[in-house]
């Protein structure tokens, strides 16, 4: 484990910059966001950003290919390039964790190459959380603010920064940084470690278990009456799916551009009427039926997929951010206490 | 004079559910956290008193929700509106989007709404909030209980509250207010006192956040078109997210000039908004106008009046005279 002294966070952000784009949490009016760091931009002390880090593998619309017409000849115009090394500083065990579960999407065979190719140049800076908020509760999904996983694991104390390399590009991005960190050993570490256990445990979401879901529960959730109360007030936005870390819909459309098309693909969102709309219609016709989806997802078909993994992380955003207030802990507490049949 | 708090709605409810009045309750439900409340349907004395919460986050405007509500059955509902609720209500009814039959509206007063995320701003880790001698203290995860000067935690819409009256209600709990001479145009016209580079500039770097969730659309009481144009495929300009970066800002446009005349300036858009874009700036700009182009005119102060934008009268303004209004137009 190496350190270096807060004062000197500057210089290391430097560092890691002359080798890698560099990015990291800085405050903006509307919240924290990650942004390229440059010389006068400073880490923001937010707990966690607006968007989540999926952004870095998964953006919101990126262009796939290009078609090219000139009477009856198309040209397909492959516009991928390779991506440059980059870095992300201070991803949050949430947000870190919800990379495995976009991996087991993204990366199954046959593998996303877009997604790959940014994976696979992108190192993980990852950073305790010393304060947990009342919207946090990735402790319901096995995940330890204390010690997330990632590259290279941070923790922030009163007065120095403590990285520790974890993987092969860990190693490699701490290899620059070898002349401007100093060798540490674990003492501060452990005791925040400790310190930040005992403030999960106090946290109001602290006893939200996920017992009740999971692998081969589909017939027990499906039909249970409660999902038309839980989606009586649904507005059908795509805010949830749209901060939400894990959330991986996408469609992909052309654009017309008048002498041509760009194929792009864009996140999508199970709340709208026109999700996954085919030849047939809209397979969900009600919300009712699509807020179901996401939280079933989440809950039941991700976890009978995916060897028991939730796909939600507990980084509380749609928590915060419904227009209504209604949500995956509101959920998983209304069906997790139902009688059984 | 009788302080209107949850007991009292709760009692009201409970009193018009038990002589047949309504056979249900359109309220809002407590949720895991002071802040967090959710609209939802009640059906009994018992279910109200589980679950319904009446305090400063109580923020959401239930017009729209009628529309949906009113559909489900022959008997009526009960619905709790706040004076700038009424305004939304009545727009609804002159745009003929729900049976006014079918709907028992009670006004209930409100001395603003506190916007959850400035509490935030100057609290971290919120484990209760609640109002103190006029004052709202928050009791902290890690920093102790604070207090905090409700007038800071404000949003824009009840700082500058143009309205305490109810324009619609079929019976009134507590005393009625007056419309409020409000500085809701100061921040419009320092917007028009920019350069239009300037403005672009505002525009752009708000809008930039956009996310295209659509939730400003989805709460909108204005925006109640069947199948929006953004969401049919068949249209050329659905899109989930934006193509290019100009398309928000086609969004946001497109959707001011729909709702211009029938925006009552409810601000649940701005209220709405994960990425906290000041949509409400773009509406008032329209109401502005209007006022300035036609006389002052309030959507839903009252019902079926014709907006001006959709009236024709011999000395309206001639297009000519309109373009070039503000300075630097």
């Amino acid at each position: 484990m190496r350190k270096i002294s807060l004062s000197k966070l500057d210089a290391l952000f430097a560092e890691i910059a002359a080798a890698y784009a560099l990015y990291l949490p800085v405050d903006t009016k509307a919240g924290a966001k990650f942004e390229r760091w440059e010389a006068g931009k400073t880490l923001s002390d937010a707990l966690n950003t607006v968007r989540s880090a999926k952004d870095f593998f998964f953006p919101q619309t990126e262009n796939l290919m290009d078609f090219k017409m000139e009477g009856k000849n198309i040209e397909v115009i492959d516009t991928r390039s390779e991506t440059e090394d980059f870095a992300v500083f201070g991803v949050r065990a949430c947000d870190v964790k919800s990379f495995e579960v976009l991996d087991r999407v993204f990366l199954s065979e046959p593998a996303d190459t877009y997604y790959q190719n940014r994976r696979e140049h992108g190192v993980i800076l990852s950073l305790a959380c010393t304060k947990p908020v009342e919207t946090c509760f990735c402790g319901t999904f096995g995940i330890d603010a204390a010690s997330p996983e990632g590259d290279v694991v941070c923790h922030k104390t009163e007065d120095a920064l403590y990285l520790d390399a974890k993987t092969e590009k860990g190693q490699k991005l701490m290899a620059e940084l070898e002349n401007i960190t100093e060798e540490a050993d674990a003492a501060a570490v452990d005791a925040q470690k400790e310190l930040i256990h005992e403030r999960m445990a106090k946290l109001p979401l602290a006893n939200l278990s996920a017992d009740a879901f999971g692998d081969g529960k589909t017939s027990e959730f499906f039909d249970a009456p409660e999902w038309s109360e839980l989606s009586q007030s649904c507005l059908g936005c795509g805010t949830c799916t749209f901060v939400c870390p894990t959330c991986q819909c996408y469609d992909i459309k052309d654009f017309n551009t008048g002498h041509g098309v760009k194929r792009f693909r864009c996140w999508d969102s199970c709340m709208y009427s026109e999700f996954t709309k085919m030849s047939a219609g809209q397979p969900r016709l009600t919300q009712m039926e699509r807020f179901r989806q996401r939280f079933m997802h989440k809950l039941v078909y991700y976890p009978t997929n995916n060897d028991g993994l939730f796909s939600c992380v507990g980084c509380g955003r749609c928590v915060a951010k419904c227009p209504i207030q209604m949500n995956i802990v509101k959920v998983m507490k209304k069906l997790g206490g139902r009688k059984h049949d | 004079m009788q302080e209107i708090n949850c007991e009292v709605l709760v009692s009201k409810a409970a009193e018009l559910l038990e002589k047949g009045t309504v056979d249900r309750v359109l309220g809002w439900k407590a949720g895991e956290f002071d802040y967090d409340i959710t609209p939802a349907v009640f059906h009994s004395e018992q279910e109200l008193k589980d679950g319904f919460v009446w305090n400063d986050f109580c923020g959401a405007n239930f017009s729209k929700y009628l529309i949906k509500e009113t559909g489900k059955s022959e008997n009526k509902v009960l619905v709790f509106l706040k004076p700038c609720d009424t305004y939304s209500f009545n727009q609804l009814l002159t745009e003929h989007r729900f049976d006014r039959e079918k709907v028992y509206a009670v006004g209930v007063p409100c001395s603003g709404m506190l916007d959850i995320g400035k509490v935030k701003q100057s609290a971290e880790g919120i484990a209760a909030v609640r109002e103190e001698g006029g004052e709202v203290v928050v009791d902290t995860l890690y920093d102790g209980s604070i207090s905090l000067k409700r007038e800071a935690l404000l949003p824009d819409r009840c700082a500058n509250c143009k309205s305490k009256k109810h324009v619609a209600y079929d019976e009134l709990l507590g005393e009625e207010g007056e419309a409020v001479s409000s500085a809701r145009f100061d921040e419009v016209e320092k917007l028009e006192r920019m350069t239009p580079d300037e403005r672009f500039a505002f525009w752009q770097g708000e809008l930039s956040r956009c996310i295209r969730c659509n939730a400003c659309r989805d709460v909108c009481p204005a925006c109640t078109c069947e199948k929006c144009v953004f969401d049919n495929p068949n249209s050329g300009v659905e899109n989930k997210a934006a193509a290019n970066s100009f398309e928000e800002k086609m969004f946001h446009v497109i959707r001011a000039f729909h709702v211009a005349g029938r925006c009552t300036d409810c601000g649940e858009c701005s209220r709405v908004c994960p990425q906290h874009i000041p949509l409400h700036l773009l509406n008032r700009k329209f109401i502005k106008d209007i006022d300035s182009f036609y006389g002052e005119y309030q959507a839903g102060a009252e019902v079926g009046s014709r907006a001006p934008i959709v009236d024709y009268k011999t000395d309206d303004l001639e297009p000519g005279e309109a373009v070039g209004g503000g300075e630097n137009a």
